[in-house]
């Protein structure tokens, strides 16, 4: 909190400390929205400018990051619904809700996914995994799981109540490990070719 | 318990945020329960690999100019007086 105090009272060397510390996490959040890097590296941008340009009406009474990051969701999702004005683009986007979830393939995951595949190959299959996911869901995976924020600072992030980040996180986890079955358990079983594409489903 | 209920416990189980009574039920349900227990064990899977993986890195030379970008963005912004970003 010491490097936003001194960055509230003009110094810049302190901002520019918080934008290396940060830099890289809204960059991921970012493209895991947007989905184009360009797009990401315009929110980075955007987002710390916004944080710069704000930095007096920060109250301090949560973290620096979790409002940043709240800046930068803000900025991902304008950026995302501009690319894709005939989709409905919101985090209350009301996803279906019945059976959704519900898990179809039940085999394991033998050997680990992480010694089957190389890592371009790995990192192909997991991106175009969670890029089929529901912006909604996505961003809360994102927040939670891969960049480790609680619980309720995903909440305060998000603007959204904790059993709605709850919810979404449960269903957002589900979805994730069944369309990723599709791939490990195929692979597993022998099949050795890949589909693609079932990450867009 | 039922399956549905345990995957609705499921989130709280894998973060561990449950109480001991629960998490009990929850255990004695994956004893015997084969589904239940490979996808809580392919979601907790999941979680870790994503969070391992590290998709979507920022290159080092992008980030040095991005950083550089920014910061003369903001000295501009400082000169210019305050004005909504």
């Amino acid at each position: 909190m010491e490097l936003v105090r001194r960055a509230k009272r003009g110094d810049d060397s302190a901002f520019e400390e918080l934008v290396r510390r940060y830099d890289r996490n809204v960059f991921r959040i970012a493209q895991h929205i947007t989905q184009n890097r360009e797009d990401a590296e315009d929110v980075v941008q955007d987002a710390f400018l916004k944080a710069y340009g704000n930095l007096a009406q920060f109250q301090e009474q949560s973290k620096f990051y979790t409002w940043l990051v709240r800046i930068a969701v803000n900025e991902a999702l304008m950026r995302l619904r501009r690319r894709r004005p005939e989709r409905t683009v919101s985090l209350d986007e009301d996803v279906k809700t019945e059976d959704d979830s519900l898990p179809r393939e039940v085999a394991d995951w033998s050997p680990n996914p992480e010694q089957m595949y190389n890592q371009s190959e790995l990192r192909d299959i997991l991106t175009r995994t969670i890029q089929g996911l529901p912006p909604g869901f996505r961003t809360v995976f994102v927040l939670r799981d891969v960049e480790g924020l609680s619980t309720e600072e995903t909440a305060q992030a998000l603007e959204l109540s904790i059993p709605a980040v709850k919810s979404r996180l449960l269903r957002a986890r589900l979805q994730l490990r069944e369309r990723l079955s599709r791939f490990f358990q195929k692979r597993a079983n022998g099949g050795g070719e890949k589909s693609s594409g079932d990450g867009d489903q | 318990m039922k399956c549905t209920e345990f995957l609705n416990e499921l989130t709280n189980y894998l973060d561990g945020v449950i109480d001991a009574e629960t998490k009990s039920e929850l255990e004695d349900h994956l004893a015997w329960c084969h589904n239940c227990y490979v996808v809580c064990d392919t979601t907790r899977k999941t979680i870790e690999i994503y969070r391992n993986q590290e998709l979507y890195e920022l290159p080092d030379d992008l980030r040095g100019r991005l950083q550089a970008a920014i910061m003369s963005k903001c000295t501009a912004h400082k000169k210019s007086g305050p004005q909504k970003l």
